[in-house]
C-alpha cells in the first residue's frame, strides 16, 4: 500500500515537472549555455603575456622583442605610446629614435620587463650577472588544464544547487498555501510518505539533468576526466539528497512563498559566492575558507574536481562523501520534526 | 435510525474568538445534514474539527460510537471549500492518484459516471471551469467509497446551472444512503437536499430538526412582503405578526384574505406587495435578525 502511494505521489510530481515545458527546458539549458559561453569566453590559450609599445625602427639586439611571449606594437609618435603607458594598456615602451625606455610604475608586468631588459642589457654589455653556481633544467610536459575543466563541476554543483532547493523547497510551500497539502492530508497518505515521493522524484530528475549537461557540454568541449564516471555518479547522487534535504528543513511549515523565495536566496548566495563554483578561494581569507567549509555545495565541488582533475577515488573523496551524508541525516531529521501539513 | 456521528461539546478557539462555541449535535445515519450559516458562523472549523482536520480545543467527535482516530480518514470523503489540484496532470490521473491512496478505491468507471466527468477526463487540471472543478473535487470525495461524505460550500461561486448540476450529483450520492454533510449560505440548496439542518453563528447551533419541522415551530400561515419607504407606520402599527426591515415589511398571517383587507382599509399602498410560503431563509433572518451576511 505504501509503495503503491509512493509510486502514484512520485510519478505524479515527476509527470507535473516534465510536462512544465517552461521549467523543464530552463532546466535543462541554462547550465549548458553557461558553460558553453564560459569555455568561448576563456578559451584564449596560448595568450601573449605582454605588451610592448615600440616608437622608431627596432634594433636587432633587444632580445625579448622576438620572445614568444611578448606582443609587440608599433607608434609612431611617442606621446602615443605614453599615454597608452599610463593606462597600463601597455606594458612597456621602448623609443629607439631617443635610445630610452619607459615603464610605469604601478604596473608589476612593466616592473618585471624592466628587470628582464636591465639584465639582458647587462648581459651584452659583458659584466655578467650569473654570479651564482648554475642551476640544471628539467622539463615537465603535460596539458594545462583548462578553466572549463574546472568549471564545469561548479556549474553543475550550482544547477543541482537551485533545482534542488527551489523544486522541493519552494514547490512544496506553494502546495501548503493553495491547499494541496490540506487535501492529501484528509486521505490516508502518510506525510512521510508523500516527502519521499517528492525527494525521489526530484532526485532522479536533477540527476538526469545533471548527466544530461555534463554529456551534453562534454561531446563540444571534451573534460579532462581522470577519475571514474561511477564515482562521479555517485558523489552527484549524494550532493543533491542533501540539497533536497536542506529544501525540506525549508519547506516543513512555510506558507508564504515569498519568504521561502527570500530565505531560500539567503542561502544559495553565499554558497554561490563561497563554494567556489567560478573561482578558488585559495589565497583568499581564512574566515571566508572556513565559513565555506560549512557548505554542502563546496564539498560537492571539491569532490568533482578531485575525482575529475586529479583522478580521486572514493578514498581520497571519503570525508566529502561523509560530510555530506551527514548533513542529509541531521537535515531529515530536522525537516520530519518540523513538518506540518497546513 | 442510529447515529453515525456525534459531536459533543466542541469548542474551537482563534486568540480570542470563539470559532465554536460548545456544540453538541447528533448525524441519524443516511442523511444529507445541513450546516447553515454566514460566513464566519464557524460552519468550517465545525465540519474541518468533525472531518478530523482540525482539532477541538474541547470536545470530542464520534464516528459510530467511537472517538475518531486515524482509521476515519480512510472511511470519510472530504471536499473542501478551497483546494488548488497538482498542475500538469489530468482528471484522469488525478483521479489515479487519489485512488492509488486507498486500499479498496471506488471502481474509476463509477466515480467517472457518478460525477459526470467522462467529458473532462483528458483535461489539465488547471484548465477546469468552476463547475468542473468542483466536480472533480467531489469525485476525489467519493473514491474511498466512504461511508460520510463533507461538502464545505461546494456550491459557492458556481452559476445557477452549475450549481442545479452539482444538486444532482449530490442525489445521486444520496441515493447509494451515504452520509452526506453539507455545509452552505444557500438556503434554497439546504431545504432542497437536507433532511435535517442546523442552523448556526456566532459559533453556536441556534436551532437543528427537519426543515419543515423548524418552519412549522417559527411560522404559522404565509408571509406578506411590501415594500416600505418610510410611510404609513401609523396605519400598520395595529398589525400581529409584522417586521419592520430597512426597505421592507413582512408581515405573517393564518388568515391571508383578512390581512389583505385590514391593509386595503388603512389605505396601505399595496403596489409590489408579495406573498410567500416562509423557506430556511426567512427563518434564518428571523434567528439572526439579519439578512445573511455574505
Amino acid at each position: 500500500m505504501i509503495i503503491r502511494q509512493f509510486a502514484a505521489l512520485f510519478k505524479a510530481r515527476t509527470m507535473e515537472f516534465v510536462r512544465d515545458r517552461g521549467t523543464f527546458y530552463w532546466n535543462l539549458l541554462f547550465p549548458v549555455i553557461l558553460v558553453l559561453g564560459m569555455a568561448f569566453a576563456f578559451s584564449g590559450s596560448d595568450e601573449k603575456l605582454y605588451k610592448i609599445g615600440v616608437v622608431g625602427s627596432p634594433d636587432a639586439s633587444v632580445r625579448i622583442l622576438g620572445m614568444e611571449q611578448m606582443h609587440v606594437i608599433h607608434y609612431d609618435q611617442a606621446g602615443d605610446a605614453l599615454e597608452k603607458l599610463a593606462r597600463h594598456q601597455i606594458d612597456f615602451l621602448l623609443d629607439f629614435d631617443k635610445r630610452e625606455f619607459a615603464v610605469n610604475e604601478e604596473s608589476n608586468k612593466g616592473r618585471f620587463l624592466r628587470e628582464l631588459f636591465t639584465a639582458q642589457q647587462s648581459a651584452v654589455g659583458g659584466t655578467g650577472l650569473l654570479t651564482v653556481e648554475a642551476f640544471d633544467e628539467r622539463a615537465v610536459s603535460g596539458k594545462a588544464t583548462r578553466y572549463v575543466d574546472w568549471l564545469v563541476p561548479g556549474v553543475i554543483g550550482m544547477n543541482m544547487m537551485f533545482s534542488s532547493l527551489f523544486g522541493v523547497g519552494y514547490v512544496l510551500v506553494r502546495y501548503r498555501k493553495n491547499g494541496v497539502l490540506k487535501r492529501l492530508k484528509a486521505t490516508p497518505v502518510h506525510a512521510l510518505n508523500f516527502v519521499s515521493a517528492q525527494a525521489a522524484s526530484r532526485l532522479v530528475i536533477v540527476l538526469l539533468t545533471s548527466v544530461f549537461v555534463f554529456s551534453g557540454t562534454n561531446l563540444l568541449l571534451h573534460f579532462v576526466m581522470r577519475g571514474s564516471y561511477l564515482n562521479l555518479l555517485l558523489l552527484t547522487a549524494m550532493g543533491i539528497l542533501c540539497m533536497i534535504s536542506l529544501g525540506l528543513v525549508f519547506a516543513s511549515r512555510m506558507r508564504s512563498e515569498e519568504l521561502a523565495g527570500g530565505l531560500l536566496n539567503i542561502v544559495t548566495f553565499p554558497m554561490l559566492a563561497l563554494s567556489g563554483v567560478f573561482f578558488s578561494l585559495e589565497g583568499s581569507p581564512a574566515i571566508l575558507r572556513t565559513i565555506s567549509r560549512a557548505f554542502p555545495l563546496t564539498h560537492f565541488i571539491e569532490a568533482a574536481r578531485k575525482i575529475m582533475l586529479d583522478g580521486a577515488g572514493l578514498a581520497q573523496i571519503a570525508p566529502n562523501l561523509f560530510f555530506l551524508g551527514g548533513l542529509t541525516v541531521i537535515f531529515l531529521i530536522l525537516s520530519s520534526a518540523l513538518f506540518r501539513w497546513e | 435510525m442510529t447515529d453515525i456521528l456525534r459531536v459533543e461539546n466542541l469548542s474551537k478557539y482563534y486568540g480570542s474568538v470563539k470559532a465554536v462555541d460548545n456544540v453538541s449535535f447528533a448525524i441519524p445515519e443516511g442523511i444529507c445534514f445541513g450546516l447553515l450559516g454566514p460566513n464566519g458562523a464557524g460552519k468550517t472549523t465545525t465540519i474541518e474539527i468533525m472531518e478530523g482536520i482540525t482539532a477541538p480545543n474541547a470536545g470530542r467527535v464520534l464516528f459510530r460510537g467511537t472517538p475518531i482516530g486515524a482509521d476515519f480518514k480512510k472511511k470519510v470523503g472530504i471536499q473542501f471549500q478551497t483546494t488548488a489540484l497538482p498542475e500538469f496532470i489530468t482528471v484522469k490521473e488525478t483521479l489515479e492518484l487519489f485512488s492509488a491512496f486507498y486500499a479498496n478505491p471506488r471502481p474509476m468507471d463509477e466515480v467517472i459516471r457518478l460525477c459526470s466527468l467522462e467529458d473532462i477526463l483528458q483535461r489539465d487540471n488547471q484548465k477546469l471551469s468552476g463547475g468542473q472543478k468542483q466536480r472533480m473535487l467531489l469525485a476525489l470525495a467519493i473514491i474511498p467509497k466512504p461511508e460520510v461524505v463533507f461538502l464545505d460550500e461546494p456550491t459557492t461561486g458556481l452559476d445557477p446551472q452549475a450549481r442545479r448540476n452539482f444538486w444532482d450529483l449530490i442525489g445521486r450520492i444520496k441515493a447509494e444512503k451515504t452520509t452526506v454533510i453539507l455545509t452552505t449560505h444557500y438556503m434554497d440548496e439546504a431545504q432542497l437536499l437536507c433532511e435535517q439542518v442546523a442552523i448556526m453563528d456566532q459559533g453556536k447551533i441556534m436551532e437543528i430538526d427537519t426543515p419543515d419541522a423548524l418552519l412549522a415551530k417559527h411560522f404559522d400561515g404565509v408571509l406578506i412582503s411590501l415594500p416600505y419607504d418610510g410611510c404609513c407606520s401609523d396605519a400598520l402599527s395595529g398589525f400581529d405578526g409584522l417586521v419592520m426591515h430597512d426597505d421592507s415589511i413582512e408581515l405573517q398571517t393564518t388568515t391571508l384574505d383578512t390581512s389583505l383587507k385590514k391593509l386595503l382599509a388603512a389605505h396601505v399602498d399595496l403596489e409590489g406587495l408579495s406573498i410567500h410560503k416562509p423557506n430556511l431563509e426567512d427563518l434564518f433572518i428571523k434567528l439572526t435578525g439579519s439578512s445573511l451576511r455574505t
